[in-house]
C-alpha cells in the first residue's frame, strides 16, 4: 500500500464524514462546511487512486485545481443565498426543520 | 514504520478529527476555525502527494477565501441574533 | 431529527466508507498511464510544466468554462446583496497597524501574483495561484479599511472581472480557421499561453475578491 493510497482510503472516510454531516445537520453554515468537506474527501480520492503506484500525474491534478475554484464559488453563492434566508426569516435553517413552525393548512 | 509513513497516519488523523469537531462543535464561530486548519492540512496533504500545484491552490482559495467567506457570514449571524434580541 | 433516523444515516454513511475502501484496495492494474503521454506531447504544449500544459493546453476547455462559472457565481452573489443596500458603504478605518501592514504587504502581494503567473510555465504556479494572492491582497486591504465594498461595480471593474473570459474566448475563437476550437499554433503555444494566463489571473483575481467584497457589508 503505498502512501497515495492511505490519503485516498482518507479520502473516502472524508467523503462520509462530510456526507452525514450534510444529511444530519440543520444549520446552513454547518451544511456549507459540509458540502466543502465532501468535495476534499473527492479531490483525495481523485489524486491518491491516480498516483497509486507512486508517480505524480497531472491530469487528476488539473482536475482538482479545476474542482477547488468550482466549489468555493459554489460556497460563495450557496453563503449569499444563506444569509438572504437569514435576513428574510432570522433563522440560518430551512422552514420544516423548526420544531416550533406551524404546518401550513391549504 | 519509516518517517514518512508515521507523519501520513499523522496528518491523516488529524484531517479526520479536524473535520469530524468542525462538524460536531457546538459553536458555529469555533466550527468555521476548525474547517480553516481543515484546510490547511489538507494542503499539508496535497504537498505529501507531490502536487505543490494544488497545495498553493487550496492554502490560498480552500483555507484562506473560503474561510474569510465564512467568518463574514458568521458575524453576520451574530450581528442578527443580537438585533433580533433587541 | 429522530435518533433512529440519524443512526440509520450514520450507519450507511460507514457502511459508503467501507465499501469505497474495499473497492480502493481491490482495484486492477493500470491500462492506461496518462503522466506519460503529458511528457510525451509536453514539448508542444507550449510551456514546461505538465500541470499547466494539461490544465491550458490538454484540458483547455474545462479552464474556459470554469471561469465562465466563476463568473455566473459573481453574478448570482452580487444579485443578491444589492438589494440589501442600495449605496457603497465606505470602508471604516481599521488599526493603524494593521493599516500599514496592510499598505506594507499589498504591492508584495502583487508582485508575487506576478511571480506565480510567469513561473507557471515552468514550476509549480500559475494563473489560480496568482489571482488567488491578488484576492487575498483586496480582503487584505477590505478588513484594513482601505478599500470600500462593491455595490455598483463601475464600468472598469466589470471590464476587469470578463477580460479573462474574452481572451480565452478570443484566443479559443481564433484557431477556428484552422477547423478546431481553441487550436494553439504550435510556434505561438507559449506565448498565447502567457496572455491568457494573464487575463485569467486579473479577472481571477477581481472575481475572487468581489466574491468576499460584494457581501462584506451586507449586514442589515
Amino acid at each position: 500500500m503505498s502512501a497515495a493510497l492511505l490519503y485516498a482510503l482518507a479520502g473516502a472516510a472524508l467523503f462520509a464524514i462530510g456526507l452525514a454531516g450534510l444529511l444530519l445537520q440543520p444549520h446552513l453554515l454547518r451544511k456549507i462546511l459540509a458540502f466543502n468537506i465532501l468535495g476534499s474527501g473527492a479531490f483525495l480520492i481523485l489524486v491518491g487512486l491516480g498516483q497509486r503506484d507512486g508517480m505524480a500525474d497531472p491530469v487528476p491534478q488539473a482536475m482538482v485545481l479545476t474542482g477547488i475554484v468550482v466549489a468555493i464559488a459554489a460556497t460563495a453563492l450557496a453563503l449569499a443565498l444563506a444569509r438572504q434566508l437569514l435576513d428574510l426569516t432570522g433563522q440560518m435553517r430551512l422552514p420544516e426543520d423548526r420544531p416550533d413552525a406551524e404546518p401550513a393548512d391549504d | 514504520m519509516t518517517p514518512a509513513l508515521a507523519f501520513d497516519l499523522l496528518l491523516i488523523a488529524a484531517l479526520l478529527w479536524s473535520a469530524t469537531r468542525a462538524l460536531t462543535t457546538a459553536d458555529v464561530f469555533r466550527a468555521v476555525v476548525l474547517f480553516i486548519v481543515f484546510g490547511l492540512l489538507m494542503a499539508l496533504a496535497w504537498a505529501r502527494l507531490g502536487a505543490p500545484d494544488i497545495a498553493l491552490a487550496e492554502a490560498a482559495i480552500g483555507a484562506g477565501l473560503t474561510g474569510a467567506l465564512l467568518l463574514d457570514a458568521v458575524g453576520h449571524l451574530r450581528a442578527k441574533r443580537r438585533e433580533l434580541e433587541q | 431529527m429522530k435518533a433512529w433516523l440519524t443512526a440509520l444515516i450514520a450507519l450507511l454513511c460507514s457502511g459508503l466508507a467501507l465499501a469505497l475502501g474495499a473497492a480502493m484496495l481491490t482495484l486492477p492494474e493500470f491500462v492506461v498511464r496518462l503522466p506519460g503521454q503529458v511528457t510525451a506531447n509536453l514539448d508542444a504544449s507550449g510551456v514546461a510544466h505538465p500541470v499547466t500544459a494539461v490544465l491550458l493546453n490538454f484540458r483547455g476547455y474545462d479552464t474556459l468554462l470554469e471561469v465562465a462559472v466563476l463568473l455566473l457565481a459573481l453574478l448570482g452573489v452580487l444579485a443578491l446583496s444589492r438589494h440589501a443596500s442600495g449605496h457603497a458603504h465606505p470602508a471604516a478605518p481599521a488599526h493603524p497597524v494593521l493599516q500599514t501592514l496592510a499598505r506594507l504587504l499589498a504591492p508584495l502581494m502583487v508582485l508575487v501574483a506576478g511571480y506565480l503567473l510567469w513561473i507557471g510555465a515552468y514550476a509549480p504556479g500559475g494563473a489560480f495561484q496568482a489571482g488567488a494572492v491578488l484576492a487575498a491582497a483586496g480582503v487584505l486591504l477590505r478588513l484594513a479599511g482601505l478599500l470600500p465594498a462593491w455595490a455598483q461595480p463601475g464600468v472598469l471593474l466589470r471590464g476587469g472581472l470578463v477580460l479573462g473570459l474574452l481572451v480565452f474566448l478570443a484566443v479559443a475563437v481564433a484557431g477556428l480557421p484552422q477547423g478546431e476550437l481553441l487550436h494553439y499554433p504550435p510556434a505561438l503555444a507559449g506565448a498565447l499561453i502567457l496572455l491568457v494566463e494573464a487575463g485569467l489571473t486579473l479577472s481571477i483575481g477581481l472575481t475572487l475578491a468581489g466574491l468576499y467584497l460584494a457581501s462584506a457589508e451586507w449586514r442589515q
